[in-house]
């Protein structure tokens, strides 16, 4: 079943550090001389999914194959493919012939060879003439460049890259990015190539696997994920978007913003809830409010070099960020069109917290690893139970020594008109808020939920 | 005005330390058994020390301090990076219990340190000799190259390990050529220190040394002195001893110095 | 062989060799000493060696002489090294570097021969040999250990926190008493650790110094040792240890940091 086009093959892998999920089933097939990009926040896994496929990590379950053979248990060193770290990792008592010649010496190949790879592998990046520098002298560009000649010079059927242009500033980065494009396709090498800059994958990527809290979120062509995206994560984090709470009147009808739109999804079921995205340069901008699908007044406009951004406020109070080539002076009324092919509609992965409990008494429950009080349940102490409770319930507290449970912000989503945030609690639970209170990712939060707000139903 | 007081006092401290080491400098110079004593310049002292003749038992004291530093500062190199290197991938509980037990021999007075090894000793029921010496000198030495290891480990960027394995360096491999030359400067220094500690070392020594006639240049003077009689060729000896320290820190900062500059140029 | 070979392959595990010299040359030996001092000839559980040391006035003499003796010395180094330190590390008074390799350098040669060379200068000067020989070969022996640590802590201290002070009106007399000193209190700290452990532990010094007329502590509990008398000895040993303990403990709250002699 293998297509013979397949160079690696992950199935099923899986990796904790203690409680902790770092890649939760992950499968990912990368094709022959493709150029794959693994894009998330950090701390979504990417680095340690490349470091598994280097061998550097070992996963607790799955397999990982390399053209039909299991690698899963081969040491790094015999592993035929060859990694550019992210703070290069150049041998510092080396030169940079030697940095490079490294593993050919070790291959034992005849130095005539050697010689006439690396002074290759340095053409390739542009470093000819530097063989005798020492490494500590070099630019970070610079030493870059000598680690992508040092992974090269093997000739790895696979080359791993671990943000490896993290270190350098916007305008080195750029120019890096065109050569290493370029470089794969001369090489024809499979790259494998981790990121946290959206914009830099969707440049460089044949595929992009967009990665959260260990997940594989959507794989696909960068066209695809900056327009289709599957959820509302992969939505905010590719690109800028607004990104609302929706309602699926029926197929090709649907409603947000407190209007009704046209737009071309269709299999939601009726008045399901959705969330639906728009990209800001999706919402054309009118002087002529009698034409307009609806309204909003201007609250600002910044001039960013090709476009505006504007930030508008609706008739029915949700805000909007709109980018156009003209610019709408502050205060003013406007009226604006969306086209439906413009309107994304996604399946909400949620639509309210879910807990599981256990009862200490008829009007205590056990759970995320706290205690909450609760109305009379009528159930015994030691039932298991589910407990739901709504976005807009869960109440957070300025001083985390307040609440029943400490957490942290982890991801915040603008939604219009509230912010929907994911908070962490120290035991590694995710709760869902909204929120129309400003917090800031990685503020301390006590987290509370009164008792009359808190849907217990016995599990059996 | 300030600064000459200031300069007047630092002098005068340095006067203080250095004068009893000059004094035995200028009198090592002289024949003359009884110190204070000027009979004529003479190297005299110098030639008997090295000619060992009457004093054959200093030569021999010399020579065990020497080997057996040389061994006890070999052996904790050894020893202490690779524990080092063990350490540093260490975690959690494991890495607190062994710093602990790293940190005790430097922390325990040298009495305490030598009675406590005298007693395994003879609880163990091992004669004591120059073996127990050299173990207990490894015993005291090595926590201080696991100390001088430590932070090269540390400084080394953690992925130029797994860079060498990327390359298809076999861990036996990435360590000699990689780990080890990184990490040298550390060992070499660790060394030096183990070196000079176990030289300077007595009271470790003493307790450790059995009673079967071994001794170092330190229980030498020691015993030396209790019998009352201060060997004249302990001058040219001390004397000697000071001009090498001298000069060994003196490389050591010029050496120091030099890095110090390039590292800025860079 | 194979089995050997792929325990080392964990690196984690290339501790294990120093774990285990560690738990018989370091941690065996302590439990030794506690061992001995709880015990009696027979290897009998007992109190004995303790109440010997309390019922025996001179040996509880010779323990306060001891701890008298190595206050007097810490307490002369930090009145000399202080002002010595301070000017070292000051670039206005001080700018030679060869002065503060002088100053190291006798924390470099052996203690036996320091003690003897300072032998050499009483005998030199005619003067008698006696507790003033005693304090002056242990201020010259240790003062170099004062010195450095303060030094070091003086020279890492932030140069913008004396001219902040000097900025916010203080005259130079309140920038040493509100800034200089209490930054520099760490390493007085580990000034005092390196100057007064070895002075209360010290034995050979004393009695070279001294002719053998003062006993300190460490005589004693080295004549007990060698006299064969372990388990007082041992009980001595672990009274000297708890003593240290009390003093790292008290320096340790100060946030004394230990300094490599490199």
């Amino acid at each position: 079943m293998a297509n013979k086009n397949t160079i690696i093959k992950i199935e099923h892998l899986s990796k904790s550090f203690g409680d902790k999920k770092v890649l939760d089933d992950i499968n990912l097939e990368v094709r022959r001389g493709e150029f794959v990009t693994l894009l998330g926040p950090s701390g979504c896994g990417k680095t340690t999914l490349l470091r598994t496929i280097a061998g550097f990590a070992q996963a607790d379950e799955g397999v990982i194959s390399m053209e039909g053979h299991d690698i899963s248990a081969v040491p790094p060193h015999k592993r035929p493919l060859n990694t550019v770290f992210q703070r290069y990792a150049l041998f510092p008592h080396l030169n940079v012939y030697d940095n490079i010649a490294f593993g050919l010496k070790l291959k034992k190949v005849p130095s005539e060879e050697i010689d006439s790879r690396v002074r290759k592998a340095l053409k390739m990046v542009s470093m000819t003439d530097y063989e005798d520098r020492d490494v500590n002298s070099l630019s970070g560009g610079q030493q870059q460049r000598v680690a992508i000649a040092r992974a090269i010079v093997n000739r790895p059927k696979v080359l791993l890259l671990d943000e490896p242009l993290a270190a350098l500033d916007l305008k080195m980065r750029k120019d890096m990015q065109m050569e290493l494009k370029q470089m794969h396709s001369t090489l024809g090498i499979t790259f494998i190539y981790v990121t946290h800059d959206q914009e830099e994958a969707l440049t460089l990527s044949d595929t992009v696997v967009v990665m959260s809290e260990g997940k594989i979120q959507q794989i696909g062509t960068p066209i695809d994920i900056y327009n289709e995206p599957v959820n509302s994560f992969v939505a905010d984090f590719i690109g800028e978007s607004n990104i609302l709470n929706g309602k699926m009147i029926r197929d090709c009808e649907v409603e947000f913003a407190g209007h009704v739109f046209e737009c071309v999804d269709k299999g939601f079921g009726e008045q399901s809830p959705v969330d639906v995205v728009i990209r800001p340069e999706d919402i054309y901008v009118i002087t002529n409010t009698e034409n307009a699908k609806f309204t909003g007044v201007v609250k600002s406009c910044i001039f960013k070099g090709v476009h505006y951004e504007m930030f508008v406020e609706t008739d029915k109070g949700f805000e909007l960020m709109i980018q156009d080539y003209n610019a709408f002076e502050v205060g003013s009324t406007v009226g604006m069109l969306i086209k439906p092919s413009d309107i994304h509609v996604m399946q909400k992965e949620r639509t309210c917290n879910s807990f599981e409990g256990v009862m200490t008494d008829s009007t205590h429950v056990q759970m995320l690893g706290g205690e909450f009080e609760c109305q009379e349940t009528g159930l015994q102490a030691g039932d298991k139970v589910t407990v739901r409770v709504a976005f807009d319930k869960v109440e957070l507290l300025d001083y985390k020594e307040d609440g029943t449970l400490m957490g942290e912000v982890h991801f915040i989503l603008y939604k219009g008109n509230h912010y929907h945030l994911t908070v962490l609690t120290d035991d590694g639970d995710n709760i869902y808020v909204d929120t129309n209170d400003i917090w800031d990712n990685c503020d301390l939060v006590g987290i509370n939920i009164a008792p009359k707000h808190l849907r217990i139903t016995k599990r059996v | 005005m300030k600064r000459l007081f200031a300069q007047l006092y630092l002098w005068l401290l340095l006067a203080l330390l250095y004068a009893p080491i000059i004094i035995i400098g200028i009198f090592s110079f002289t024949e003359s058994k009884v110190l204070g004593n000027w009979t004529g310049f003479s190297t005299e002292l110098y030639t008997s020390l090295f000619s060992g003749g009457a004093h054959h038992s200093l030569l021999d004291a010399i020579k065990n301090t020497l080997t057996i530093a040389l061994i006890a500062a070999t052996a904790s190199t050894l020893l202490g990076s690779v524990a080092a290197i063990g350490i540093h991938n260490l975690h959690g509980r494991k890495r607190r219990i062994i710093t602990f037990l790293n940190d005790i021999p430097m922390l325990n007075p040298d009495i305490i340190t030598g009675i406590s090894l005298f007693l395994l000793f003879v609880s163990l029921g091992v004669s004591q000799g120059y073996t127990t010496v050299v173990l207990a000198h490894i015993a005291f030495c090595t926590p201080y190259v696991v100390l001088s290891v430590m932070p090269r480990l540390q400084q080394m960027n953690p992925n130029i390990y797994e860079a060498a394995l990327d390359l298809g360096a076999t861990p036996f491999q990435a360590l000699r050529k990689i780990i080890i030359p990184e990490i040298r400067p550390g060992m070499i220094s660790g060394f030096i220190l183990a070196f000079t500690l176990s030289i300077d070392d007595f009271a470790v020594t003493l307790f450790t040394k059995g009673n079967e006639g071994l001794e170092t240049l330190s229980t030498y003077i020691y015993a030396d002195a209790r019998k009352g009689g201060l060997t004249p060729e302990l001058r040219p000896l001390s004397t000697i001893i000071f001009a090498v320290v001298l000069l060994l820190l003196i490389i050591i900062n010029v050496r120091a110095k030099r890095s110090a500059k390039r590292n800025q140029v860079m | 062989m194979k089995k050997i070979l792929d325990i080392f392959g964990k690196r984690s595990n290339w501790a294990i060799p120093y774990a285990l010299f560690m738990a018989v040359f370091v941690a065996l030996p302590l439990l030794l000493i506690l061992f001995y001092a709880f015990t009696g000839n027979e290897g009998e559980f007992s109190f004995a060696n303790f109440t010997k040391f309390v019922t025996q006035p001179e040996a509880v003499n010779t323990f306060i002489y001891s701890i008298g003796i190595a206050l007097i010395t810490t307490i002369l180094c930090i009145l000399l090294g202080y002002p010595a330190a301070y000017i070292l590390s000051n670039r206005n008074l001080n700018r030679s570097e060869v002065t503060v390799v002088l100053f190291i350098l006798p924390m470099w040669i052996n203690i036996l021969i320091r003690t003897l060379a300072t032998v050499a200068l009483f005998d030199f000067m005619r003067w008698p040999l006696g507790v003033g020989a005693l304090i002056f070969g242990m201020v010259y022996n240790f003062l170099p250990f004062m010195i450095y640590p303060i030094y070091n802590t003086m020279q890492k201290m932030d140069h913008s926190l004396i001219e902040a002070a000097e900025d916010l009106g203080a005259t130079p007399f309140r920038v040493f008493w509100k800034v200089i000193l209490p930054l520099s209190m760490p390493g007085v700290m580990s000034g005092v650790m390196m100057v007064f452990m070895p002075t209360i532990s010290t034995f050979a010094i004393a009695e070279l110094l001294t002719m053998n007329n003062v006993k300190l502590f460490g005589t004693t509990i080295q004549e007990n040792i060698n006299n064969g008398m372990w388990n007082y000895g041992a009980a001595l040993s672990l009274i000297m240890l708890v003593i240290i303990g009390i003093t790292s403990l008290f320096s340790d709250e100060e946030g004394g940091d230990s300094d490599s002699l490199i």
